[in-house]
């Protein structure tokens, strides 16, 4: 399971699920005894970021690496320079969570000197329920700049369709063909599908990409 | 139209937008700075116009200008932003002018912090800016209903030639829900023939102004002013309410602070607690009659909000010393648990009658 590259590069639109994705695999990846470094390089989201459960991580020892100022309502983009720490010791099995859409991505440029081609994975999470990415005009066009902002290319396909707690099998089917025709048109595989864990037993077996259930770290128990 | 994933700032500007809003001008802020973005992006596509002002004095000012020509506009920001519009909202007001200006509340006073709060009840519901006025003030708890506001809100606006106000927290501005777009109830809206749309040489030309340099005019428009919001009173009180006339205790919520406290109460409940909720979903004008419905047998009604008690005051006034009348609230931006309301009406019921209420 999730044998991917060392450094996985979460990406994606605005609201597509990105941290709710990272910090389940960061969790999943803890689980398996690695040592493992979750680096929320979101410098345009200030709520629902992945530092806010940075105490759930740590106890299943993730390490969480964010901004140098320690506050929940610093609203600058403050990166911790110990974020090339997971990136350059190779111990460490290191997911970055970035920031929605080519803006958020733009933040890799300073890690290119390190981040070579085929040294890493990077996911783009693709949400068909999202109005901006419910096509496949508008997929597309999301990826390719991120890929431009970022000047990384995107190596797998992360269907994360869903409508948070009310989530059917038939939104991640939904997205599941999105999903495919993306992939057959970019050629990049499909990585994972990703769906709550009561959804994820209903889905059929064939799919394309591995069923990645989850739970949800991020949503209080009284939101939807 | 299917159920969309939008965060609530996406879904004020498509809700506008469905709502036939074609004009935007504001000045980014967090929380709600997705807004702004939302509408320079989308404006364009539909011949509107977004305008990213110099500042939220000039933003407001736009608005003025806009609304006085008759178009449906719109502006938004978070706490201390709203605060430099005041004088604007007050000469709109006076005006009488239909807009939609929406407060995606932050943590205060002053700058504060980006993180939810509902500080501003106040300043919203009492007039920030000077004189006799009054906002309609809608509070959502979340982001379809936020969606059903702004449409309606347009409307609402329309049809009384007033500014409406939409309340939310930095919360419901940022939480991500599902949404569809739904036509509002059928109003009969007026005609416009007081907007400057130019004379033709047809008519005498139209003036939008807030001053008046006769006392007895100044006071013969506030007399109309004040009868305008007694219709705005009888006619626009949105409110829910939840096992009121069979409650031991009754928690008074809006917003996000609503929703915590229905979870509480549903946890309260396997407990065997009997706790019923009055949900403002109109700040102004207050629903004060639906706390007449609250059983007698009741031991009291507890105010939650995100701030030092503001909307308190309000409860106070409706239950009219009939219970005593508790408060919760937590600030700067610090967002309460089910489990710390649970508490809180726990504690509450345990107050002897005639208690310490405050």
């Amino acid at each position: 399971m999730y044998r991917d590259k060392r450094i996985r590069i979460i990406v994606g639109h605005y609201g597509s699920g990105k941290t709710e994705f990272s910090v389940n695999y960061a969790l999943k990846i803890a689980q398996q005894g690695k040592k493992v470094a979750l680096v929320d390089l979101d410098i345009v989201n200030l709520y629902f970021r992945s530092r806010e459960k940075e105490k759930v991580l740590e106890k299943s020892n993730v390490k969480v690496i964010s901004s140098s100022i320690k506050a929940s309502a610093v609203d600058i983009p403050a990166i911790s320079a110990e974020a090339y720490a997971p990136l350059q010791d190779e111990k460490y099995d290191t997911i970055l969570d970035i920031g929605g859409d080519p803006v958020g991505a733009r933040v890799l440029g300073r890690y290119n000197d390190i981040l070579k081609e085929g040294s890493y994975d990077m996911f783009y999470v693709l949400n068909a329920n999202r109005p901006e990415t419910n096509t496949l005009d508008k997929a597309i066009g999301y990826l390719n700049a991120i890929e431009g902002a970022s000047r990384k290319k995107v190596t797998g396909i992360i269907n994360n369709t869903h409508m948070l707690k009310s989530t059917t099998v038939d939104d991640v089917l939904k997205g599941q063909k999105l999903a495919k025709e993306l992939s057959q048109k970019l050629e990049i595989p499909i990585k994972y599908i990703v769906a709550l864990e009561s959804v994820a037993v209903k889905l059929p077996d064939n799919l394309e990409g591995e069923i990645f259930p989850i739970n949800l770290y991020m949503r209080e128990d009284w939101m939807l | 139209m299917a159920k969309v994933l939008m965060k609530g700032n996406e879904a004020i500007g498509a809700a506008a937008i469905e709502a036939g809003c074609k004009y935007f001008f504001g000045y980014p802020i967090t929380p709600q700075s997705e807004l702004p973005e939302y509408m320079a992006r989308e404006m364009p596509k539909i011949n509107g116009v977004f305008l990213q002002a110099e500042s939220e004095i000039a933003a407001i000012n736009m608005v003025y200008g806009a609304a006085g020509a008759g178009a449906r506009v719109m502006t938004s920001s978070s706490s201390p932003g709203i605060s430099l519009k005041q004088e604007g909202i007050s000469y709109i007001a006076g005006a009488e002018l239909p807009c939609l200006i929406v407060n995606i509340m932050r943590g205060g006073p002053g700058l504060g912090s980006i993180q939810p709060s509902q500080t501003d009840y106040f300043q919203a519901t009492r007039g920030g800016g000077n004189g006799d006025y009054r906002l309609v003030v809608l509070a959502p708890a979340n982001v379809q209903e936020l969606v059903d506001l702004i449409i309606e809100g347009f409307d609402i606006a329309d049809q009384y030639r007033n500014p409406v106000m939409i309340l939310g927290d930095g919360m419901i501005g940022q939480m991500m829900e599902p949404v569809e777009f739904k036509k509002p109830k059928k109003r009969e809206l007026p005609e416009k023939d007081w907007a400057t749309t130019g004379t033709k040489g047809k008519r005498k030309p139209n003036i939008i102004n807030s001053l008046y340099l006769a006392a007895e005019e100044l006071e013969e428009h506030n007399k109309r002013l004040q009868e305008k919001y007694k219709a705005i009173k009888e006619n626009e009180v949105k409110v829910e309410s939840y096992n009121i006339e069979d409650a031991d205790i009754v928690v008074a919520a809006y917003g996000t602070t609503s929703r915590i406290a229905k979870t509480a109460i549903s946890q309260l409940e396997k407990e065997g607690y009997k706790v019923g909720l009055i949900r403002p979903i109109s700040l102004w004008p207050f629903p004060y009659e639906e706390f007449n419905k609250i059983s007698d047998k009741c031991k009291g009604v507890l105010t939650i909000e995100m701030n030092t008690g503001q909307m308190v005051d309000d409860v106070k006034i409706a239950v009219n010393g009939r219970f005593p009348v508790y408060f919760y609230g937590r600030t700067g931006g610090m967002v309460p648990t089910p489990n710390e309301i649970a508490e809180k009406v726990k504690e509450s019921m345990e107050v002897k009658s005639n208690g310490c209420s405050i």
